[in-house]
């Protein structure tokens, strides 16, 4: 399973990440070494072996479903790179 | 001796005793960070005026009769990833330039309840991805023993600020080693508490099935005493332990050796190994056993391919965790074009590249085609998880080197990224099986760099790896080493 530039290409585009030519080409170097690394997890046995997506083992905590105090519009607003009034600004998305 | 050589029990016994004042005491370190840090980079923000206000408050409350507890009063400091409202919180990363959380995190609150003075924000490598605190976006952070040397990251800062007595002990998070590796590398404590035992709350999450808050200290009591105020269960995380936490600190004292089962695994004494740090590990453990510990030789097989499942697991949380820095709510935001353009020159212009490489290769990952793959590594970190319960059927604690070397030079090139990678496999399986981990400074070097043993428990059994730490710094003197002063 060799890592094409397309595949770097595909990746950059999903994770919304510009990159030029000249960095596809290390990628393509960096990742490809990783993928063949992961390769060679083909080789371990893991029939019947279910997966550990997290380690709180045990924990399925249920809360209660209540108001409870939170960040005020002005708080959770200070840090916004563009707003206004209440709202966050973004460039135009309907034409 | 100076005030600052203290250790954090010392520090408290003299407040409590009335020799000195948290001011004074905070004083001291923020006039140590001004005379240190141009040099060692290991802080990215400090807060003196805050710092002085909690010191005074800390001071009236005792001269009232209210002193708060052994940490009252004591100087710290907290990396980066750890929000702790009105003080930027950047990760290291132009991304978040100029983010001021409008909330504490959970460890910080917990640790400002116990009065602790918290002085600034520590380097780290952009959001906690290295090993070397290089890849920190804003500045270079340099290892106390030897100027043009890492620290060791991710949690860089946090380690040289505690070994060059700039603070008394620190908070750092470890997804791979972030706090075992730089500790063993400045010669201080590092602790990895279970997963869960601290809340996440509040802290930016790289890879969140094995991100944890855990505490450095020059001594394994320093550093029990932080995480004793720090952990505990928390509803703001749901994968959190509701567990209560035990008297670790209190257990410490007295504590014997006499009976306690260390397993050495032999995976972890591979080639690639630096023959000092080897033979100083050895040392160690020779030394455990003359204070009443049995060793044996252990095995966790699944060892030769962690570095894989990690760099497969890690990386592909990290590419859904950092999606939310999309130049919108906070942070950096490139605004050309539209909004398919403010999101990938946001992002572009933000990240790093080994932050950029590991969202790429957890997004390649994460695609549909590659699936397979990744719920192959997670099947096989199941595997390594019982490995350690095999082992731990038969060995109360497991006792290993930390890294395969000691620090390394700054701008000493791994030949590839893969080649740091590996060097990581020690730390890592701790954190792919949601164990705890310490680092215990155990030597030096024929070069006079630090070298720690790492020392790992059953899950939830923090208090045996602690006691181990205790009892061998009560037979050595290690810990008690100062790096030279910084020129």
């Amino acid at each position: 399973m060799a890592l094409r530039r397309e595949d770097v290409f595909w990746a950059a585009h999903l994770a919304a990440i510009a990159i030029d030519e000249k960095e596809a080409e290390t990628y393509v170097e960096d990742l490809g070494a990783l993928v063949d690394a992961y390769e060679k997890l083909q080789a371990v046995d893991v029939e019947g072996v279910e997966p550990t997506r997290q380690a709180a083992f045990g924990t399925a905590p249920m809360r209660p479903d209540e108001v409870r105090p939170s960040l005020s519009p002005e708080e959770a607003l200070a840090n916004a790179p563009a707003r206004e009034g209440t709202s966050l600004l973004v460039p135009r998305i309907i034409e | 001796m100076s005030l600052t050589d203290l250790t954090i029990r010392g520090l408290a016994e003299a407040l409590a005793r009335g020799e000195t004042s948290s001011e004074e005491a905070t004083r001291a370190c923020l006039e140590r960070i001004r005379t240190t840090d141009e040099t060692l980079g290991a802080f990215l923000h400090v807060d003196e005026e805050r710092a002085l206000e909690r010191a005074r408050a800390s001071d009236a409350r005792r001269r009232e009769g209210k002193a708060l507890g052994p940490l009252d009063g004591i100087p710290v400091a907290i990396k980066d990833n750890i929000s702790l409202r009105g003080m930027p919180t950047t990760c290291a990363s132009k991304i978040l330039e100029g983010y001021v959380p409008p909330f504490d995190a959970t460890v910080v609150e917990r640790l400002e309840e116990a009065g602790a003075v918290v002085l600034g924000k520590l380097n780290m490598d952009e959001f906690a991805m290295g090993s070397t605190t290089e890849t920190s976006a804003f500045r270079v952070c340099r290892n106390p023993w030897d100027v043009n040397r890492s620290p060791g990251g991710s949690s860089g800062g946090a380690a040289a600020a505690t070994a060059a007595r700039q603070v008394f002990g620190a908070l750092g998070t470890d997804t791979g080693g972030s706090i075992r590796q730089p500790a063993s590398h400045c010669g201080v404590v590092g602790i990895k508490p279970t997963y869960g035992r601290c809340s996440r709350y509040g802290v930016v999450a790289y890879a969140s099935s094995m991100d944890q808050v855990g505490t450095f200290g020059r001594t394994v009591e320093d550093a029990a005493l932080l995480l004793q105020a720090i952990a505990g269960h928390d509803p703001r995380d749901a994968t959190s332990l509701d567990e209560p936490v035990p008297d670790w600190v209190g257990a410490l004292e007295g504590a014997s050796l006499e009976g306690m089962r260390i397993g050495i695994p032999k995976e972890l004494f591979v080639k690639g190994l630096d023959p000092e740090v080897e033979s100083t590990v050895r040392a160690a453990i020779a030394q455990l056993v003359s204070a009443g510990a049995k060793v044996e030789e252990i095995s966790l097989p699944h060892t030769e391919h962690a570095t894989a499942v990690y760099y497969a697991i890690a990386p592909a949380e990290a590419s859904s965790n950092l999606s939310r820095f999309d130049g919108i709510r906070y942070g950096l935001s490139v605004r050309e074009g539209g909004m398919r353009d403010l999101y990938e020159k946001t992002r572009a212009a933000g990240f790093g590249t080994e932050v950029k490489r590991r969202i790429l290769s957890g997004t390649y990952l994460l695609t549909k085609e590659h699936q397979p793959l990744f719920q192959r590594a997670q099947r096989i970190r199941t595997l390594i998880r019982r490995d350690f319960e095999e082992a731990f059927a038969k060995v109360d604690v497991i006792v290993s080197p930390v890294a395969p070397t000691a620090a390394r030079r700054l701008g000493e090139a791994f030949e590839s990224p893969v080649e740091s990678y590996l060097a990581d496999t020690l730390t890592l399986l701790c954190n792919l099986a949601g164990i705890p981990g310490m680092s215990v400074p155990c030597g030096f070097t024929s070069r006079g760099l630090p070298v720690g043993m790492q020392v790992l428990g059953r899950w939830k059994d923090e208090a045996s790896i602690l006691r181990l730490g205790a009892v061998y710094q009560r037979e050595t003197d290690w810990h008690l080493q100062a790096p030279p002063e910084v020129a």
